[in-house]
């Protein structure tokens, strides 16, 4: 076990699964030479060459279609996008090709492969750089959709996306690239994609969350804790498959819910979460489940407004009180 | 200045280059026969007005960005100016303007007031997007500024939208569009050079090759460094200009502005140019993808002392007259810098406002 970050955590994971198997390669803008725009590829392209850590023209549908293509065949790629917003011009890519292919090939062409960057908004970034795409994503059958919140889930969960026979969409966290926490170095540990983490247990709330608001959540925990509030926290980790039985699991312990996202309300993971306990967990339920995340707006660059937009600790503990009727 | 582009180079370099090279023959141009060597003389004086005042602005903004007046990405123009300068003296006031997050210096040189802008960069209230947009999405409807775009080549199909609603509607006005070589490779660049030809819309696309994107030189993103070459996948007219001298920007972009205002024809133009700042105030200007002596090597063709030197050429500026001009700009940018400091952060409701329009119907 060490102390490294986020970052860290993911460049071990791409080192490690790079030297395990040949066939898979990264590709992006600005991954090999520069070391990554936020440099989770650092000294990747010394260690593996070009062939397996490319460079790309700002072509993000082109290198996509590539990456779907070289998978089509047998290789692994690692499609990564500088950020998320980038990635929507490679949609048609991700969403009508990598996603339906087995489908549609009755089961001929798998996707092993993984798309991967960084989700979500950073600070002041404005309006077309800064969204959260999970919900967009995790809509789509054919497609599994990550959100690691810590390093050590970062890195075991990479791990597994790329040793995947499927999709793997993975949602990293600008804000979380710096932060850290244990990982093990232990080259063989994994952490599945589709399971929950609780990671805090408490019996007066629940809040389900997933990716950056991991760290929000164990915030408002802490601070609750100290008006005596025992909140648990679910951590999805995995958007799609979701693990249901953690939340119910969870709900029958609280029977208060709050669902915080980074992203906006409507349609939003939170809505789905939503709807799965109203209809498996309602004569668990103490109170109608509330719902944190991003202000309906597009995000403003302005510090106040965009502070004013985003979900945060002073709003999650807002919504807590009211499931447990304190406020 | 601190920021490393700061008035003591640009003096520096201008006296540098008096004391040891030869005078320059006097610029040809072409300028109408009928302007008069005042007139002219007065152009060159406005040119070197807006080169400056864009220079001057955006020294102020790395300051500002450094000490967090300024948030979010940051892309400066410096080296670039003599694009702006001279595509916006041969537009119209009814014309367009459509370009990247690159964008202070277009702004500026179009005629948004560098307090507004320095209000949108500082985030506030009189900012020319409301302090809703920041420094990549600068807009000015009065002045037809249709925007700074985030997306690297998304924008380029709307000049072929503006350029469609000019011929819809009959006028005569164009629209320019300005995106990096590194956007030429992007889907939405093909697309819309296809239809601005197919349509005969009147367009110029003017490509600034500042050599990289971000850190990637254009010789490992683009398999034909020869980017103007592809107007002619388009039947289109292309061409290639020395952008750091003004007047070869001036000559180019008015022929390309009057073909698409007379024909309703597009123009692709690439503008040879070099970024002498980072690609964004996180990115080191040298260094890392390329070497501290081709910056310095590319910084002597700083088209602001180009222009300087021809005009000391024809006795035109004299010394007083240069520092009496820059230190004007430097003026309004203060001005600008104490305006966006003392203006209001938006209001908290101002969060709701503008997501949609209230529709009548
Ligand atoms: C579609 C897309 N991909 C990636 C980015 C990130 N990005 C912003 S600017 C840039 C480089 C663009 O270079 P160029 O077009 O040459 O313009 P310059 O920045 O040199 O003015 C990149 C990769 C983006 N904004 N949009």
């Amino acid at each position: 076990m060490a102390v490294i970050t986020y970052r860290e955590a993911l460049t071990q994971a791409l080192r490690e699964e790079l030297t395990r198997d040949e066939n898979v390669f990264l590709m992006g803008e600005e991954v090999a030479q520069y070391n990554g725009a936020y440099k989770v590829s650092k000294g990747l392209l010394d260690e593996f060459g070009p062939m397996r850590i490319v460079d790309t023209p700002i072509t993000e549908l082109g290198f996509a279609g590539v990456g779907v293509g070289s998978a089509m065949v047998g290789l692994r790629p690692i499609i990564e996008f500088m950020t998320w917003n980038f990635a929507l011009l490679a949609l048609d890519q991700v969403v009508n090709a990598a996603a339906k292919m087995l489908y549609m090939s009755g089961g001929q062409f798998n996707m092993p492969m993984v798309f991967r960057g960084p989700n979500g908004s950073a600070l002041q970034l404005s309006a077309q750089h800064s969204q959260a795409w999970e919900s967009w994503l995790a809509h789509i059958p054919g497609l599994k959709v990550v959100t690691p919140g810590t390093p050590a889930d970062a890195k075991g969960l990479l791990k597994s996306a790329i040793r995947d026979d499927n999709p793997v969409v993975f949602l990293e966290g600008e804000m979380l690239y710096n932060t850290k926490g244990e990982v093990s170095d232990d080259a063989d540990l994994l952490v599945p994609i589709g399971k929950a983490d609780i990671k805090r247990e408490g019996s007066d709330c629940t809040i389900v969350t997933h990716g950056k608001m991991v760290l929000i959540a164990l915030q408002v925990a802490e601070a609750l804790a100290k008006e005596n509030i025992a909140v648990e926290i679910v951590d999805l980790r995995t958007i799609r498959p979701m693990d249901v039985e953690a939340i119910a699991t969870s709900v029958q312990k609280t029977n208060r819910v709050v669902v915080l996202e980074e992203g906006w309300e409507m349609c939003g993971v939170g809505a789905q979460v939503a709807d799965f306990i109203q209809r498996e967990c309602f004569d668990d339920l103490d109170a109608p489940v509330i719902r944190v995340h991003q202000a309906d707006t597009p995000m403003p660059y302005a510090k106040n407004l965009e502070r004013a937009a985003k979900p945060d600790v002073p709003k999650a503990i807002a919504a807590i009180k009211k499931v447990m009727y304190l406020a | 200045m601190g920021t490393g582009t700061g008035g003591g180079r640009l003096t520096d370099t201008i006296e540098r280059e008096q004391t040891r090279k030869p005078k320059q023959e006097m610029q040809t141009t072409n300028e109408p026969a009928e302007a008069t060597a005042a007139e002219q003389a007065t152009l060159r004086k406005e040119l070197l007005r807006s080169m400056l005042l864009q220079r001057r602005f955006e020294e102020r903004c790395a300051e500002a960005y450094a000490l967090g007046k300024i948030g979010g990405f940051c892309h400066l123009y410096i080296g670039q100016e003599a694009i702006s300068a001279g595509t916006m003296s041969v537009l119209r006031p009814d014309d367009y303007v459509v370009t990247s997050y690159r964008d202070h210096g277009q702004a500026i040189a179009r005629g948004v007031t560098p307090r507004s802008v320095m209000s949108e960069l500082f985030g506030r209230v009189d900012g020319c997007s409301g302090g809703k947009g920041g420094s990549m999405h600068l807009f000015d409807k009065k002045l037809g500024f249709l925007g700074g775009h985030g997306i690297v080549g998304g924008h380029i199909p709307l000049a072929g939208g503006v350029g469609w609603a000019i011929k819809y509607r009959k006028g005569d006005q164009v629209c320019v569009c300005f995106f990096g070589e590194a956007a030429v490779n992007i889907g939405a660049f093909h697309e819309a050079l296809n239809i601005a030809s197919l349509w005969s819309l009147p367009c110029v696309f003017v490509i600034e090759n500042n050599r990289y994107g971000m850190g990637t030189a254009i010789s490992r993103s683009t398999a034909n460094e020869d980017v103007k070459a592809r107007a002619a996948a388009y039947r289109m007219l292309g061409e290639s200009v020395d952008a750091q001298d003004v007047f070869a920007v001036r000559d180019a972009m008015g022929r390309a502005v009057a073909l698409a205002r007379k024909d309703s024809k597009p123009t692709l133009i690439e503008m040879r140019t070099y970024r002498f700042m980072g690609h964004s105030m996180s990115d080191a200007a040298s260094g890392t993808y390329r070497s501290r002596e081709e910056l310095e090597e590319n910084m002597k063709r700083d088209p602001i002392v180009i222009l300087h030197d021809i005009m000391r050429a024809n006795n035109e500026l004299s010394d007083g007259e240069f520092s009496k001009l820059d230190e004007e700009q430097k003026a309004i940018c203060q001005d600008a810098w104490d305006f966006a400091d003392a203006s209001a952060e938006p209001p908290l409701e101002n969060l709701f406002t503008n997501v949609l329009v209230e529709s009548t119907s």
